[in-house]
């Protein structure tokens, strides 16, 4: 949708029921305490705690029960 | 490359056609023989317009009666992909209506049997299937970009930026597969496979094709793209168990890791930002959306039920 001011082109893009996606680089310190510099114009941090490649999400979300999702 | 292999009387006609130098392909074009033949045929006029053939003339890519033969078995596959589709209404908003709609569809899974049964020659064949689509992937829907408004093509460019590698070709995805291959001791030219492949292996790369290079079916195009997405990470992680069970090299397991991490991103802005932004502003688009996610789920249906027939797995 066209804007008086632009385009909405948000920095963080928080998925209902999914993971929070983040536009451009940064470091990510996941529940260890160790940082992970992230490697693609676009990422997902995973927020269902459940990914087996934190703290990038994997999909895992979509195999939790519904009240299990964030 | 060279042209593959007839699979009857229309594509003999037409790679005979395609071969001479006089540029005339005639009107002499006979009904296709069967499946198979229409789809080699398509998909080889279709070839024309990516790599080309070294035994084609280039000129041959916009040859007017190559282009007729490919709009008259275009007509006929995209009535018979239509008639296969169910329409259905999305729930409301579109992006959980998307990702329901796609969720809810079942079909056979190759990846659960990579991962627990499979062994090695069947993964090996399963690899040369993939290798035509996947030594060009994401190539498909970049004729999608110019067909865009402005917040949907800058959404797809994003997605599309990390397929090709983020201006690093080590990274591109086509180049991550090839790698696989020559590391499983298989070829990594371009279709080196092509004569081998079932004909919905054929189904597959010629509905992308198809929806890429007509702008009326860009928002198939999308939804196919958001379809394949979000079909992507989980089935990624048991083909890399898979492939790791059976020892295969670590670049081929590489691939399949990469699209865990990187299609858990592009399937969300697969449906939201592109597909989202598309229907935003051209709603009555949605249908089409749907279209083409189900043609994915489809076609990748009737490839999965093939093979896993062929191997006595279903």
């Amino acid at each position: 949708m066209t804007h008086e001011h632009g385009f909405d082109h948000p920095d963080v893009i928080i998925c209902p029921g999914g993971p929070l996606l983040l536009r451009g680089d940064h470091v990510v310190e996941d529940a260890d305490g160790v940082a992970h510099a992230t490697k693609r114009p676009v990422s997902a941090v995973c927020r269902c705690g459940k990914s087996a490649d934190q703290p990038w999400c994997d999909g895992t979300h979509k195999v939790l029960a519904a009240r299990d999702r964030p | 490359m060279l042209l593959p292999k007839a699979r009857g009387e229309l594509s003999e006609a037409l790679f005979d056609a395609l071969r001479s130098d006089t540029g005339e392909v005639g009107s002499l074009h006979p009904e296709p023989t069967d499946d198979d033949d229409a789809q080699i045929a398509l998909w080889t006029m279709y070839e024309l317009h990516y790599a080309g053939f070294e035994d084609v003339d280039d000129e041959m890519e916009w040859n007017p009666e190559v282009l007729r033969l490919r709009r008259s078995l275009e007509r006929d596959f995209e009535a018979g992909l239509r008639a296969r589709h169910p329409q259905t209404t999305l729930d409301e908003p579109f992006a959980e209506g998307l990702f329901g709609y796609i969720a809810d569809h079942d079909g056979p899974s190759l990846a659960a049997f990579v991962q627990r049964k499979a062994d090695r020659e069947q993964v090996l064949e399963l690899l040369r299937h993939r290798s035509i689509y996947h030594l060009k992937e994401s190539d498909p829907v970049a004729w999608s970009v110019p067909r865009l408004p402005t917040a949907p093509k800058a959404a797809l460019m994003e997605l599309q930026y990390d397929e090709f590698g983020g201006g690093d070709p080590n990274r591109l995805h086509a180049h991550l597969f090839a790698l696989g291959l020559e590391a499983s001791g298989l070829r990594a030219d371009p279709y080196a496979y092509i004569d081998d492949v079932p004909v919905e292996i054929l189904e597959l790369n010629n509905a992308m094709s198809l929806f890429g290079l007509h702008r009326r079916l860009r928002a198939a195009s999308l939804g196919h793209l958001a379809a394949f997405e979000a079909t992507s990470s989980l089935p990624s992680r048991r083909m890399a168990q898979g492939l790791a069970r059976l020892e295969l090299p670590q670049e081929m397991i590489a691939y399949y890791e990469e699209h865990v991490e990187a299609d858990a991103v592009h399937e969300q802005l697969a449906v939201r930002t592109i597909c989202g932004a598309l229907v935003a502003e051209e709603p009555q688009l949605v249908d089409d959306v749907v279209f083409g996610a189900f043609t994915c789920l489809d076609l990748e249906d009737r490839y999965a039920a093939r093979m896993l027939d062929e191997w006595d797995a279903a």
